[in-house]
């Protein structure tokens, strides 16, 4: 696992950005860097905030100030097209997959593919099938339709889906939500080999504590509207925010953050 | 053979033979923006390395590498095995090589799916005829199950959604007045207007009034509101019991112990009953209203002759028919719908495609209906 790169320019630079809707704000003046090839663990109660911040930096909801900066450039001062092309440069991994209903998974991956990319039918079709073999599919499943997959094999399908350009930064929203721990466990390990092969920069709202502990180089938590913690999982042992105590050093994270004390 | 021919070069990839071995030398960004200049390089290569089988590519000079260009290395790799010879990949980091390394092990090579072959009429409209005697059983189980649910809702009178109902029938009814005065409105003034015109050429401008009324009381009115509302209500039906389905709603109905048809179809399909003949009544008088301006503004006609008239030629029967048909097919076009709606499947294109059938077979089925309808008045005498 690279740890994060600490000199190098972020790949994200968000600085006092606040969200709302309607009379309340939802993030207010949050301030957040992610370093190319770390992967960024972030946390908070249902409600906090999390899923907001990470579909504004991705540009789905508009923000009430601050700025965001994706790969170097301020998204405010892109034009359309150039912005499409920072797009471009990272994948996202929705929550419940958002596959296109109406395509085949392998038609799926290839979407954007066949969109930007002038590629011969073969070698997409060669490529589709390596991200799914890559994140753990077979061609069979390719051929499949959304609506025959699992909660696992949709995740996976989504994830292959938001690698089809070869990314170099990906957001992922709660990869393994919904998924039984071995399944998570796999998921995770795939997030993992894919950082180390791929040289990926990893955003990753999630709830798992066993991932935040075996993938995440660092965690954030977001709780009242700002980042309260900012830390590796050792730091948040011993931080003394009452949400953050109670989220890792409760009955469920304990065993997470001191496995050696009990067992 | 030359020399020559066995040496290629671009920006990304320049090879040669030297010593009875095959050097490539990679350059430049092996990433999926340059993917089918690399596959075309490639394929040369690959090409030269029949003659010159031991082949050796230094990588030293690649800045970027993503699945794309390590892709393409292995599949250049596996060409050469196949045809007997050996790929040595130098000069190439931990990283990517790591990448090399994950793509070795993509076992398929499997060709996808072929394309379905070419369809023919014949077999489809034969598979339409099956699929005809599928939607009238569906039609048959549904209507049973109404049947059964009104049943249950008469026995416990409390069990039935009433809040619901309303709602929906505000939806189905009330909302839809105004586009229903609207068309038929239209559609009276312009029945009336090319009836006069055609009618004035044999003195016979008393009796439009006559086949106005009879038209309109007997067909015009309840079909074009069947037609409207199949379009309109019967459409949303589909759409959200679809959407319902799909998102397993429908299921969890189920597993809290009630019967989705009671809860979500009953409503809706006795809203649909009861609006149908409210909304025939009103599209027909608004058709009447129509086809009068157009023969006071236009045939000049007056008023009072009008509706002296009007009496004359339409009895209670002409009015009784129109109304009596309307709950029937409104039944239908509900059930249909209501049918429709649950055999949604998980993709949006399902959704489509069966709120498209919905409205289809429900104008089909109230044209049939009406025509059934029509045999059996004449039948009664009415």
């Amino acid at each position: 696992m690279a740890a994060g790169n600490a000199t190098a320019p972020p790949i994200v630079r968000v600085r006092d950005l606040t969200v709302g809707f309607g009379a309340k704000n939802v993030l207010e003046g949050v301030s957040l860097d992610v370093r190319p090839r770390e992967i960024l663990g972030v946390v908070g109660g249902s409600g906090s905030g999390k899923s907001v911040l990470m579909r504004t930096i991705i540009g789905l909801l508009p923000k009430r100030a601050g700025s965001v900066e994706l790969f170097g450039h301020d998204v405010d001062r892109l034009d359309a097209a150039e912005l499409r092309l920072v797009e471009r440069r990272f994948g996202v991994l929705f929550q419940h997959g958002a596959l296109f209903s109406s395509l085949t998974v392998m038609e799926n991956i290839q979407f954007q593919m066949r969109e930007v990319l002038d590629l011969s039918q073969r070698l997409l079709d060669e490529i589709a099938v390596a991200k799914l073999e890559m994140v753990g599919l077979s061609a069979a499943d390719g051929r499949k339709w959304p609506a025959e997959l699992s909660g696992g094999m949709t995740k996976r399908a989504a994830m292959a889906r938001a690698l089809a350009l070869d990314p170099e930064f990906v957001f992922l929203d709660e990869p393994t939500s919904g998924l039984d721990p071995i399944s998570a466990g796999e998921v995770d390990d795939m997030i993992a080999t894919l950082q180390a092969t791929l040289g990926l920069t990893v955003f990753m709202v999630t709830h798992d504590l066993e991932s935040l502990r075996t993938v995440c180089d660092r965690i954030v938590v977001i709780a009242d509207g700002g980042i309260v913690a900012d830390g590796t999982m050792a730091d948040m042992a011993r931080h003394q925010h009452p949400w953050v105590k109670s989220y890792f050093r409760g009955r469920r994270g304990e065993a997470f953050v001191a496995p050696a004390g009990r067992k | 053979m030359a020399a020559a021919d066995l040496a290629g070069s671009d920006t990304l990839l320049t090879f040669a033979v030297s010593r009875g071995r095959l050097l490539a030398r990679a350059r430049g960004d092996w990433t999926c923006q340059n993917a089918r200049e690399l596959e075309a390089g490639l394929a040369r290569l690959a090409h030269a390395s029949r003659q010159s089988p031991r082949v050796s590519i230094d990588m030293s000079g690649v800045t970027a590498f993503d699945t794309f260009g390590a892709w393409l290395v292995e599949r250049l790799r596996r060409d050469i095995a196949a045809a007997g010879g050996k790929l040595a990949v130098a000069g190439i980091s931990a990283v990517n090589r790591a990448l090399l390394d994950e793509m070795a092990a993509v076992s398929h090579r499997e060709p996808p799916a072929p394309p379905a072959g070419p369809r023919f009429a014949l077999p489809d409209t034969v598979g339409a005829l099956a699929a005809l005697r599928g939607d009238a059983a569906a039609f048959l189980v549904m209507a049973g199950a109404l049947v059964e649910a009104s049943a249950r809702a008469i026995r416990r009178p409390r069990s039935f959604r009433l809040t619901s109902t309303v709602h929906q029938f505000d939806r189905v009814a009330w909302q839809a007045v105004p586009i229903i005065l609207m068309i038929t409105f239209l559609i009276g003034a312009i029945i009336a207007q090319q009836g006069f015109f055609q009618f004035r050429r044999f003195g016979a401008d008393l009796y439009v009034v006559n086949m106005i009324g009879f038209l309109i009381m007997r067909e015009i009115g309840v079909l074009l509101v069947a037609i409207m509302v199949a379009g309109r209500t019967g459409s949303s039906y589909t759409a959200e019991l679809g959407s319902m389905k799909m998102r397993e709603e429908i299921d969890a109905l189920k597993t809290m112990g009630f019967d989705p048809v009671e809860i979500l179809i009953l409503p809706r399909v006795l809203v649909i009953v009861l609006a149908l003949p409210a909304l025939t009544f009103i599209g027909s008088m608004a058709a009447l209203f129509g086809a009068g301006l157009v023969a006071v503004f236009y045939a000049g006609m007056s008023p009072d002759l009008y509706i002296s008239q009007l009496r004359e030629a339409i009895s209670l029967d002409h009015f009784k028919v129109g109304l009596i048909k309307a709950p029937f097919i409104g039944a239908v076009i509900g059930i249909i719908a209501c049918a429709e709606g649950l055999k949604v499947r998980g993709s949006a294109a399902s959704l489509g495609e069966h709120t498209t059938t919905s409205v289809v077979k429900s104008i089909f089925m109230i044209i049939v209906l009406d025509g059934l309808f029509a045999l059996f008045f004449s039948g009664i005498g009415m």
